[in-house]
């Protein structure tokens, strides 16, 4: 019997059953059509932003290196870095730019011997979206005495900082602007809460300390590809070079790379 | 919906299938110019700042 009935030509259905297919095919499409949408947003946020990062980030240094290159003719170029250290006194502070202004060039050559982001003042999303490291505005600039305190994502966006976890006690961290270059060496990190603003402070961790000595705090998310905490990676100020001297031998040839000279 | 779409662009078979592959590409552009960066707003991931004060 049910059999039969099966094999039976259908007849032609009702105009309130067509108009219900119609409107079952249409909302599946548009949730297969989300579903995608998804998986497009997700490759967007990981692959995507990276490669437009990268090229805007590139374009900062090379405007950054014509800015140098303008102030640096006036001056006669240096030799080559001598192996002998020497000091220079006391490094030079300069005033903190505008929103969005450059304010140096970050070498670390424990994240690759090509790593060079350039940092920038602010830390909202406009410039650490697509510029680069951010600038905690409300903190020391280099070299200063307090804490030069910078932000940078961990992935997408460049992932400037994906490699944060990787930092050993003594790596050096070199901080070029248009005075000098300042070499930071990292001591350690921590991983926070988000909520945790008192590693910015002048001394990190310690409100209401007068500073001596100066630092570099770098913060980024924590764990990668998620959000919940911060790694914040401590570093300390141990010499500086101005311009005029040349970059430390260490980075000449990737400072020569960057700016396209050495 | 989708198939509605193609049987009512005009044209040879061809024409049709050129036509949509523009329009697909016009819709990923669009998503990647507007939609996404939008949608990033609402997502936490990547926020890598200390302190309400700074969130962008």
């Amino acid at each position: 019997m049910v059999l039969q009935e099966k094999a039976r030509p259908a007849a032609a259905p009702a105009a309130g059953v067509v108009i219900l297919r119609g409107i079952v095919q249409v909302v599946g499409e548009l949730l297969i059509t989300a579903g995608i949408v998804l998986l497009l947003f997700v490759a967007w946020q990981l692959w995507w932003t990276n490669v437009e990062s990268d090229a805007k980030q590139s374009e900062v240094i090379k405007e950054f290196a014509q800015d140098l290159g303008a102030a640096a003719s006036a001056a006669p170029d240096a030799p080559a870095a001598p192996a002998a250290p020497q000091d220079f006194g006391p490094p030079v502070v300069s005033a903190a730019p505008g929103h969005a202004g450059t304010i140096g060039i970050m070498y670390i050559p424990r994240f690759g011997e090509s790593y060079t982001r350039p940092i920038v003042q602010g830390t909202t999303g406009d410039v650490l979206d697509t510029l680069g490291l951010g600038h905690y505005a409300n903190t020391a600039m280099p070299g200063a005495v307090g804490n030069f305190a910078v932000a940078g994502h961990r992935q997408t966006h460049g992932a400037v900082l994906d490699n944060i976890h990787t930092l050993v006690p003594g790596d050096k961290i070199y901080v070029q602007t248009k005075d000098g270059y300042y070499v930071y060496v990292f001591r350690n990190n921590q991983i926070v809460m988000p909520s945790r603003t008192d590693v910015l402070e002048p001394v990190p961790t310690l409100p209401g300390v007068t500073p001596t000595e100066r630092f570099l705090t770098m913060t980024s998310c924590n764990p990668r590809f998620g959000a919940e905490e911060r790694i914040i990676a401590y570093a300390l100020l141990d010499s500086w070079r101005p311009a005029s001297a040349g970059p430390p031998a260490e980075i000449a040839a990737q400072v020569a790379a960057a700016v396209g000279r050495g | 919906m989708y198939g509605w779409i193609f049987r009512h662009l005009p044209g040879p078979l061809w024409l049709r299938i050129a036509t949509s592959l523009v329009l697909i590409a016009v819709a990923l552009v669009l998503m990647v110019q507007f939609l996404f960066p939008w949608m990033s707003e609402y997502t936490a991931f990547t926020d890598s700042t200390i302190g309400s004060a700074n969130q962008p």
